[in-house]
């Protein structure tokens, strides 16, 4: 099972990738929009690349709540768990 | 009315003979080719493998996630929009922003893009990117350049087929005649080498299939020509009101003097054999610009090394100029970059303005025997042109019957 700072740092790592933000900067207690500027339409492709890297599914609905990297990091963490 | 003067300021471009346009001239002034043997491996099935592919890879260019947010065509067209807008010296100059316009064309638009999300919707809907819609629609280059300038006098996208970029650039003078605008960035961008467009012109019969000698495939108003070379990149221009570029001090290339439009009302893909709507739109350039036949020095040709397109264009020269034909040196870079398509019109636009500031005209490559059709005075050297008041056409036309002639003036 993977650790919080594994799937944080491999989040981190979509991030970059999709926005260009450095691996650094994506820490737990920082907002997707209001901290990372990741758009909308980044946001999508980041959920559809942690769906793959972590064999998960985020559903649509569940994005929203999605706020922080600590969300994301706990919702990946439950699913996998689950 | 009297007319607002318009004049050229800047220049940019990405060919398959150069990745800006103090290499591409030199390309074109030596008479290089930029065709190639593709090698990928969707090639080996298509009867055409040969293509002219940009010179200088925009992602070695452009930051790397704005780059993946962008289709192929319209990194090239952010590309040449950067080397325009810096070569004009508009990024010191403080805008009026509400001013400043885009017309950026293109003949086919995002196509990489519909065809990669195409391939991505097989493993699901999941798959398709959020992206796909802004990259792939055909305004998306122009919006891109429009969005990096911060243009607030509209962003325009004219598509038709391979004139597109000739009539951005058509469109950029009225909207600045009109007084929409004082300063609008024109051209046209084109990233189409894909199997599927190659397939699909082969299977028209349109393309060189000279596979064994790609540099030699594009020759046209030779007798052996068979068909055109497929490039990709982007031309664009800024183009300025007089009064402006004088006050502010610019470098100005070359006037713009004035532009024709005419369709040819004859059929979707054969050009008219008469040349009746490309000589209709030559004359009109010249009327729109205070021109006659014998102001004309040179002619950038549309010349794509069809059988039957390089032949009508010469017929409707000879009827357009008349005997003054026999003192315009014609000349076709498509021997050298390929067919540009949509990015055609603008690339050649700016080897037609350089011609004219630097006096000199590139020649035609691969020209070892003239077809009879053809009673153009070709240069097959680099041709000096004279001293004094200078004017030049440029020709494109594309599939749809669609003719843009464009003159410009030396000054």
């Amino acid at each position: 099972m993977a650790s919080t700072e594994e799937i944080r740092s491999n989040l981190a790592e979509i991030v970059n990738e999709i926005a260009g933000i450095p691996v650094e900067d994506v820490q737990l207690d920082k907002s997707f929009t209001d901290d990372l500027d990741v758009d909308s339409l980044s946001m999508v492709e980041v959920v559809v690349a942690a769906e793959e890297k972590f064999s998960v599914k985020i559903p649509d609905d569940e994005v929203k709540n999605l706020k922080t990297v600590g969300d994301a990091v706990a919702f990946i963490e439950r699913a996998q768990n689950g | 009315m009297s007319k607002t003067r318009v004049v050229i300021t800047g220049l940019g471009a990405t060919t398959p003979v150069g990745g800006d346009v103090a290499s591409t001239w030199e390309s074109l002034l030596a008479g290089r080719s930029g065709a190639k043997l593709l090698t990928a491996d969707w090639v080996e099935e298509l009867p055409v493998k040969i293509a002219a592919p940009a010179a200088v890879e925009p992602t070695e260019i452009i930051e790397r996630v704005k780059a993946r947010r962008l289709d192929r065509n319209a990194q090239f067209a952010v590309v040449a929009a950067r080397e325009a807008w810096a070569d004009s010296g508009l990024a010191d100059v403080e805008l009026d922003k509400t001013r400043l316009g885009v017309a950026i064309a293109t003949g086919i638009g995002g196509l990489l893009t519909t065809l990669a999300n195409y391939d991505a919707l097989r493993n699901g809907p999941r798959r398709v990117s959020p992206l796909a819609i802004p990259m792939l629609m055909p305004n998306s280059a122009a919006a891109n350049v429009g969005l990096e300038l911060g243009a607030l006098a509209g962003v325009q996208t004219p598509v038709s087929a391979c004139a597109s970029s000739n009539e951005a650039i058509s469109l950029a003078a009225d909207q600045i005649r009109l007084g929409r605008a004082d300063i609008v960035v024109a051209g046209g961008a084109e990233g189409s080498i894909a199997g599927l467009p190659l397939a699909a012109f082969g299977q028209m019969m349109a393309l060189s299939r000279r596979n064994d000698d790609p540099e030699r495939a594009s020759r046209p108003w030779d007798v052996d020509r068979d068909g055109f070379l497929l490039g990709e990149g982007a031309g664009v221009l800024v183009l300025e009101t007089y009064e402006h570029a004088v006050a502010r001090g610019a470098k100005i290339y070359a006037e713009f003097a004035g532009s024709g439009i005419t369709a040819d009302g004859h059929d979707i893909v054969q050009p008219d054999p008469t040349g009746s709507g490309a000589e209709r739109a030559m004359l009109q350039a010249l009327r729109e610009g205070d021109l006659t036949a014998a102001d004309v020095v040179h002619i950038n040709a549309h010349a794509t090394s069809t059988p039957v397109g390089d032949v009508a264009e010469s017929v409707a020269i000879r009827k357009a100029l008349g005997s003054a034909a026999d003192q315009a040196v014609a000349t076709a870079p498509k021997s050298m970059f390929g067919h540009l398509l949509g990015a055609a019109g603008a690339v050649e636009s700016i080897a037609t303005v350089l011609a004219l500031h630097h006096r000199v005209v590139p020649p035609t490559i691969n020209l070892d025997k003239v077809d009879d059709g053809v009673d153009l005075d070709i240069a097959t050297e680099p041709r000096k042109l004279g001293d004094g008041d200078l004017a030049a056409l440029n020709n494109s036309f594309g599939f749809g019957g669609h003719n843009v002639a464009l003159a410009f003036k030396s000054i």
